[in-house]
C-alpha cells in the first residue's frame, strides 16, 4: 500500500539550517548535511533543503552544501531556493538533488516548469506555492499566491496556479500555508484539501506542524499525500520514526520499519 | 567494467552515486562497444518512454541484446525496466527490447473513486517476492521502495515482485541475467541498497 510521506525540511541560510517562525525569528539549528543524514536515519521518507534567503537576496543555491548532503543520502532529496533557470536546476541535479522546488521563478516565468521537466522529467519538478487565505471573498477558493519568501502578493489564486503548474508539467505541489507557518497550531487542512482535490499530482502540505495529530488531520481531512515539517524535529521534540509510529496506530499507512 | 548507459533520460547522478557508495566502479557510456564488453549493464532512466529511441539510434539495442545473450547481468531501472518489454503506450512508435512480451500501460488517469492519484509517487511495498529471485535475495515481503511513475508493466511469470496500486503491477522482473525494477533502488534507503548490492554480487 502506498504510504503517506513524512518529509523533513531543512531551511538553510548561509550554509546553516535555520527555521523561521512566521519567516522572521530565525534560530541556528545546525549543519545541513549532518541533519539530513540524521533525519534519514530517524525515519524521514524524504529530505527537502530550502535555501530560504536565495530569492530576495539574490544568492544562488549552495551547491557545496547540496553535494555534501547528497553524498550519502539514499532517499529522495529536493533542493529549492534561487533556481531561476533550467541551467540553475541542472547544477543542483548534478550536485546530487533528485528534485528541485521552484516558487517565485515559476510565477515569474511559468515556462520554466516545462523546461526543467523536458530534461529531467516531470517527477523532478516541484512547484512550491506560498498561500494565504483570502480576507475578502471565499477564504479558500480566493486564497492568494505569495512570492519572495511570503513578502509579495501576486494577485493569483492558489487553486488556479496549482492547476496551471500541473498542466505545465509539475510533478508535485508543495503547498505552504503562510497563515499557519511557524505557529505549530496545525496545517491548513481546508486549503490543502481544496488544492489536493483540484490536481492529480501529489500535494505536500507545509506550515503549522506542531504535533502528531496535526499530521493525522492533514492526511485525512487535508487529503495531503505528504507532509513537511522542520522545527518540530530539530530540537528533539520528536523524530520521524516516533511520529510515524503514532500515525500508523491511527491507521494511516506509513513506511515502517524504515 | 559496470557500464551505466546514458540516453539522456533524466539524471544519472543518483544511480552512479549509489553504485559507487557500494564500492562498484562504474563507467557512463553511449558506446555500443562498451556495452558489448561490459561485465554488468545498468540502464537507469526516468521520464518519457520515447527517450529510449536514442538507444536504437546509437546502436545500443543490438549491443545490449548481444551482451545479455552472453550472460552479462543487466539491470533496468524505471523506464529502464519498461524498455525490456515490447513497448509502451506512452510512445507507440518506439519499440522496446522485447525481452519480455508485454506492453507497458498507463495507470487509469481517473481512479479517484479509489482515492488514488496518478502518477504513483512515494513509498510502496514489495509483495509476492519470488523465492528464486537473485536480485531480491534477503528482501522481506512488505519492504518499502520509492516509486515515481505513471506507466507500469503487467504481472507475468517473469515478475519477481509485485506492488499493489489500484491492482498489481510488476515491481521487479527477472529472468536469468536480465532484471528490472520499476522503483528507484538508489532512492529506497537500505532496502534499495541491498537490492543494488545483490546485483553487484551476481
Amino acid at each position: 500500500m502506498l504510504t503517506k510521506r513524512i518529509i523533513a525540511c531543512l531551511d538553510v541560510r548561509d550554509g546553516r539550517v535555520v527555521k523561521g517562525i512566521q519567516f522572521l525569528d530565525i534560530i541556528d539549528a545546525g549543519d545541513p548535511a549532518e541533519l539530513a543524514h540524521r533525519h534519514a536515519a530517524l525515519g524521514a521518507d524524504e529530505i527537502v533543503l530550502l535555501d530560504i534567503t536565495a530569492t530576495h537576496e539574490g544568492r544562488g543555491t549552495l551547491l557545496e552544501t547540496v553535494k555534501r548532503a547528497a553524498s550519502q543520502l539514499f532517499i529522495p532529496f529536493t533542493v529549492g531556493g534561487g533556481i531561476r533557470s533550467a541551467a540553475d536546476a541542472e547544477a543542483v541535479f548534478t550536485a546530487g538533488a533528485d528534485k528541485v522546488s521552484i516558487n517565485s521563478s515559476a510565477i515569474a516565468r511559468p515556462e520554466l516548469i516545462g523546461e526543467i521537466g523536458a530534461s529531467f522529467g516531470a517527477q523532478a519538478v516541484i512547484v512550491a506555492i506560498d498561500a494565504r487565505r483570502a480576507t475578502t471573498g471565499n477564504a479558500i477558493t480566493d486564497a492568494e499566491v505569495y512570492v519572495s519568501g511570503g513578502r509579495k502578493p501576486t494577485g493569483r489564486k492558489v487553486i488556479d496556479w496549482a492547476r496551471e503548474a500541473e498542466d505545465r508539467g509539475a510533478g508535485e505541489i508543495l503547498l505552504t500555508s503562510m497563515d499557519s507557518d511557524g505557529t505549530r497550531s496545525g496545517f491548513d487542512n481546508e486549503l490543502t484539501a481544496a488544492v489536493s482535490s483540484a490536481v492529480q499530482i501529489p500535494v505536500i502540505a507545509s506550515g503549522g506542524a506542531g504535533n502528531a495529530q496535526h499530521f493525522a488531520d492533514v492526511f485525512k481531512a487535508g487529503r495531503a499525500d505528504a507532509a513537511l515539517a522542520a522545527s518540530i524535529f530539530h530540537f528533539g521534540v520528536t523524530s520521524s520514526l516516533a511520529l510515524k509510529e503514532e500515525l500508523a496506530a491511527q491507521g494511516i499507512p506509513m513506511r515502517l520499519p524504515c | 567494467m559496470i557500464e551505466v548507459i546514458d540516453y539522456k533520460a533524466g539524471n544519472l547522478t543518483s544511480v552512479v552515486k549509489a553504485l559507487n557508495f557500494l564500492g562498484a566502479e562504474t563507467h557512463v557510456t553511449q558506446s555500443p562497444d562498451d556495452v558489448r564488453n561490459a561485465t554488468k549493464i545498468v540502464l537507469p532512466g526516468v521520464g518519457h518512454f520515447r527517450a529510449t529511441q536514442l538507444l536504437h539510434d546509437l546502436q545500443l539495442t543490438a549491443a545490449t541484446r548481444e551482451a545479455i545473450a552472453n550472460g552479462v547481468p543487466f539491470l533496468g531501472i524505471c523506464v529502464g525496466l519498461q524498455w525490456l518489454y515490447d513497448g509502451s503506450t506512452e510512445a507507440d512508435t518506439t519499440d522496446g527490447l522485447g525481452h519480455f512480451n508485454s506492453t507497458v500501460e498507463r495507470f487509469p488517469t481517473h481512479f479517484q473513486e479509489a482515492g488514488l492519484k496518478s502518477p504513483h509517487v512515494g513509498w510502496n511495498s514489495l509483495e509476492a517476492i519470488r523465492e528464486d529471485s537473485r536480485l531480491l535475495r534477503g528482501i522481506a515481503p512488505g519492504s518499502f521502495v520509492y516509486y515515481t511513475h505513471s506507466w507500469r508493466a503487467p504481472v507475468s511469470a517473469d515478475t519477481a515482485a509485485a506492488t499493489e496500486y489500484g491492482g498489481s503491477f510488476t515491481a521487479a522482473v527477472e529472468r536469468n541475467n536480465v532484471m528490472g525494477v520499476q522503483f528507484h533502488p538508489e532512492k529506497s534507503g537500505e532496502t534499495g541498497l541491498q537490492i543494488l548490492r545483490n546485483f553487484l554480487e551476481l
